[in-house]
């Protein structure tokens, strides 16, 4: 096949508000190959594709296909120039069959020229004039080809069933989306897109949701297309797929351009190279954990969503006190899930979680227990002085013993366990744990994008206060000193936190929790969408919160801060635990086999 | 007795019907409007117009056509449905404003505006009751033989059959047309579909406009049938807000809809013809379509079925290059 060249971006731009998600970048595709654009979170891959897709206009730069140049501002339009996008989230109707799904969007005009299209194929195929069949298989086909005028379902069953046969995949036209499987639902996407007679096939993370199994069969599939001519373009940052089934691949860094290699000539170091820039050693200081008592445990905790079905399975581990523990898994395996039954947010189906609160030198006092119970308790070694020596109170008279209690003297460390299942957020605030939880969706679970900082603070003491009036006061200092101790950059305090940046609105919401001073604090993806610097002040927060004895848990998606932050990390895959590793001894490739359910 | 309530319930449910029809196909279009019962108001408010521009034109009742009469109240009652629906979808698709505070709007100035246009057009020799009289009669196939078949049937204007009709093709474009497809696709997942290369915003405006036009008949139909071009404001938003019920109560289903139709208009006349002991239990049984609703609803949450749920993306917005 010769090769020539389809599809050219030239200086590609585009910005959201403050945020260059691309600027100038280049990038040719030629026709039967597999391209794969590789860059970390937030390099501007999804948004080059969206371009390329219609999703998003650019703000400069041109498009070429075939040589021509080409305005895209629609996805019908991106579909006229044979573009087609599988989205990384579907765009599927989950109440419709998958044919239903295929043939929305698809007008009278397509059908025609289909129909066009397969006339003048099977004229040539008999050579004869059109409509004079000569012979009775033409006419049959003939016949057939009329059909496909109108809205034909079961036409368009057929010609699915025909794309499967071709391609190698396996589907029914008549299951209704929400029956399917994740990989089924991919499987659907594709086909549509071919239905349309696409020759551009862009996949976004194609792979971030299927088993290996599942993988192996797409990059089959893939493969097909790339047989048949049809130039395919993945959107990854797995370098292992990258290197099996790209035949070039371009390397974007924060919206910009890299370069572009061909896999022949190249290697996971030099990709790895090119994709986080020079080796960046992340510079975490990790102090190590300072208490052993356990604060928080988790026993064989299983969670279920709205249609019943597990999404977390047996999970079982603790939390100790001064330690961060990290958990890391492919997103959508249950973290979410996982941290939120913890903070009473969503309803436990089975299992326990269980808070230790241990009260250190707490005074024993008369009110709670009676002379005599104080001296048998004593015996048992139970209490110490001040010094943090035992105190055995045989052969002491009574009066004495009475007169060291009442003045504070005699002292014992309390272990009171308390069963958090079944409570909501305000019973377990009641309870007197204090239970920080930083959820991933900041302006929705976290903040309110329409109030400012200093009610948003408020989202916190609103029951305090006199009567039905709300204290002011408390929060609006608790803001003044987040704004000024972590910097966050706003005029006032008084602007309403969907304004700040996504830096600064996390700053807002880890600080407010902070101020709250936990016990326990859950941060899910605190430094997703965040630049460099507020990454590390985020970081740093977490580090000095460690050693003030706080539990943490930090459900983050690069393995890189995970190794370097945490001390321990829970591996979840499909709702369940693959393991639990110390940070300090494993390394990115076993993090990585643990993330996709193999054992060590 | 049974047949005189028959007889009433029917004349009643072409109301019902085109209100509940009109909302239906706005709905499966991801747009929820609760301007109906404003928008049956401009529809009868059309309807007025209609009459006093034709008389203004004919020069008096007696040189009058009821063909014609019937053409420019339908055409008014169309147009001011349709000016209703472009109102809406300007608002809520151009402008991104809320649909339920627009739609509530809607309704507040539709009831205003009936009670505006009623005594700007009435004149005291009520010229309006004789129009809607031939009008009434005009489609008639026949009237003799009170109570019996033929009264509950065929005793009426071409509107009430109409209703029928609109019901019944909107259900069939809704579930078996490309058209219809698409119309679902964007109340059941707008990205999904602008992706797939439906305009959203056009198929938004075009469904709402025509859907709108259609509850606009119920008004018409309220001022010519029920009425009989009497233009004293009775309860004619309350039959909206009944309508709107209606769609939740027939699952989104237009052809579910003429028999949940009959069925609240049934209800709704049961305690007037057999005059029930008190009066407290004549508004129980006016009540009952809403408790039905509300029935309905709990029913449909603990189904928990995703076909018999309101459209996925019933009430929100969509604007392709948010973040």
């Amino acid at each position: 096949m010769k090769k020539e060249l389809v599809l050219q971006l030239k200086n590609i731009s585009k910005t959201f508000g403050k945020v260059k998600a691309n600027s100038n970048v280049s990038l040719d595709l030629y026709n039967g190959e597999i391209l794969s654009l590789l860059g970390e979170n937030g390099s501007g891959k999804t948004s080059l594709m969206n371009i390329l897709a219609g999703i998003y206009f650019p703000d400069s730069g041109s498009i070429e296909i075939n040589g021509e140049s080409v305005s895209i501002t629609s996805p019908k339009d991106a579909y006229k120039y044979k573009i087609g996008m599988v989205h990384q989230h579907f765009k599927l109707v989950d109440t419709f069959t998958a044919v239903e799904n295929v043939v929305i969007g698809l007008d009278s005009r397509f059908n025609k020229e289909k129909r066009k299209a397969l006339y003048t194929e099977i004229e040539s195929r008999y050579d004869n004039p059109l409509g004079c069949a000569n012979s009775y298989d033409e006419e049959v086909e003939l016949k057939k080809a009329r059909k496909l005028t109108g809205f034909d379902l079961k036409e368009a069953s057929n010609e699915i069933n025909n794309i499967c046969n071709t391609f190698g995949f396996v589907l029914d036209p008549k299951k209704h989306v929400c029956d399917m499987s994740v990989s089924e639902k991919q499987t659907l996407e594709i086909i549509k897109t071919l239905y349309r007679g696409v020759d551009i096939l862009i996949l976004d993370e194609p792979t971030a949701v299927l088993t290996p199994q599942e993988i192996e069969k797409l990059f089959n599939v893939i493969r097909n297309m790339k047989l048949a001519g049809k130039s395919i373009i993945i959107i990854t940052h797995k370098l292992n797929e990258v290197m099996e089934i790209s035949d070039r691949i371009t390397v974007l860094r924060k919206g910009e351009l890299v370069g572009t290699v061909n896999k022949t000539d190249t290697s996971i170091e030099q990709l790895t190279e090119m994709m986080v820039g020079q080796k960046t050693e992340l510079n975490i200081e990790r102090s190590e954990p300072k208490g052993a008592e356990k604060l928080l445990e988790v026993k064989d905790l299983c969670v279920k969503n709205v249609f019943g079905n597990e999404v977390i399975n047996n999970v079982s581990f603790d939390l100790k006190e001064g330690e961060i523990l990290g958990i890391a898994g492919i997103s959508g395996n249950g973290q979410k899930e996982l941290l939120e039954a913890i903070a009473g947010v969503q309803p436990i189906a089975n299992g326990e979680v269980i808070y230790h609160r241990q009260k250190k030198n707490k005074p024993v006092s008369f009110f709670h227990k009676s002379l005599k119970q104080i001296k048998r308790l004593a015996n048992e070694g139970v209490f110490h002085d001040l010094n943090g020596k035992p105190v055995s109170l045989e052969n002491v008279p009574n009066k004495e013993i009475k007169t060291q209690v009442k003045a504070g003297e005699i002292l014992f460390n309390e272990n009171e366990t308390m069963y958090l299942k079944g409570k909501n957020p305000r019973e377990i605030r009641e309870l007197g744990i204090h239970l920080a939880f930083v959820p991933e969706d900041r302006l929705g679970m976290g903040l309110v994008g329409t109030m400012n900082i200093n009610e948003n603070m408020m989202l916190r003491s609103y029951r305090k206060g006199k009567g039905p009036f709300l204290n002011f006061k408390r929060p609006r200092d608790t803001a003044q000193s987040i704004i000024t101790k972590l910097e966050v950059a706003t005029p006032s305090a008084n602007v309403q936190v969907k304004k700040l940046s996504g830096g600064n609105v996390q700053k807002v919401l880890v600080g407010r929790e902070i101020a709250y001073a936990p016990s326990v604090f859950m941060v899910a993806y605190p430094v997703r969408g965040l630049d460099i610097n507020s990454s590390y002040t985020i970081y740093n927060l977490l580090n000095k919160q460690k050693e003030n004895g706080v539990g943490i848990i930090y459900v983050g998606e690069d393995l890189d801060v995970l190794l370097a932050l945490a001390d321990r990390i829970l591996v979840l895959c499909n709702g369940k635990v693959s393991g639990i590793v110390d940070a300090r001894k494993i390394n990115k490739k076993q993090l990585g086999a643990l993330m996709l359910g193999e054992s060590l | 007795m049974f047949a005189l309530l028959l007889c009433e319930a029917f004349l009643l449910t072409p109301i019902f019907l085109f209100g509940s029809t009109g909302e239906t196909l706005t709905e499966k279009s991801g747009h929820l409007n609760l301007g109906t019962p404003g928008t049956i108001c401009v529809g009868g408010a059309g309807g007025m117009i209609g009459v006093a521009v034709y008389d203004s034109i004919c020069g008096g009742f007696a040189n009058s056509n009821p063909f014609l009469t019937f053409m420019f109240v339908l055409f008014f009652a169309l147009l001011f449905g349709a000016l209703s629906g472009l109102l809406f979808s300007f608002f809520t698709v151009s402008l991104r404003c809320n649909q339920n505070v627009m739609g509530l709007a809607y309704t507040t100035f539709g009831i205003g505006f009936y009670g505006l246009i009623a005594t700007l057009v009435n004149r005291p020799d009520g010229f309006l009751n004789q129009y809607c009289g031939t009008i009434s009669r005009l489609f008639m196939t026949r009237s003799e033989a009170p109570n019996g078949f033929c009264e509950i049937f065929l005793s009426h204007g071409l509107l009430f059959y109409l209703s029928f009709v609109i019901a019944i093709v909107v259900a069939v474009v809704l579930k078996r047309t490309r058209v219809g497809l698409f119309v679902r696709t964007v109340g059941e997942n707008a990205g999904s579909a602008d992706a797939a290369g439906i305009d959203v915003s056009k198929y938004r405006y075009i469904t709402t406009i025509i859907g709108c036009s259609i509850s606009a008949l119920a008004g018409l139909y309220y001022f010519v049938e029920i009425n009989n071009g009497l233009v004293e404001f009775k309860n004619i938003d309350a039959y909206g807000w009944l309508a709107v019920a209606l769609v939740i109560f027939t699952l989104w289903k237009t052809d579910l809809g003429i028999l949940g139709a009959i069925l609240f208009a049934f209800l709704f006349k049961l305690p007037e013809i057999y005059g029930l002991p008190s009066a407290s239990l004549n508004i129980l049984f006016q009540y009952l379509p809403y408790f039905v609703t509300v029935v309905i609803l709990v029913i449909i949450s603990m189904v928990n079925k995703k076909a018999v749920q309101a459209p996925a993306n019933l009430g929100i917005p969509y604007f392709r290059e948010e973040r």
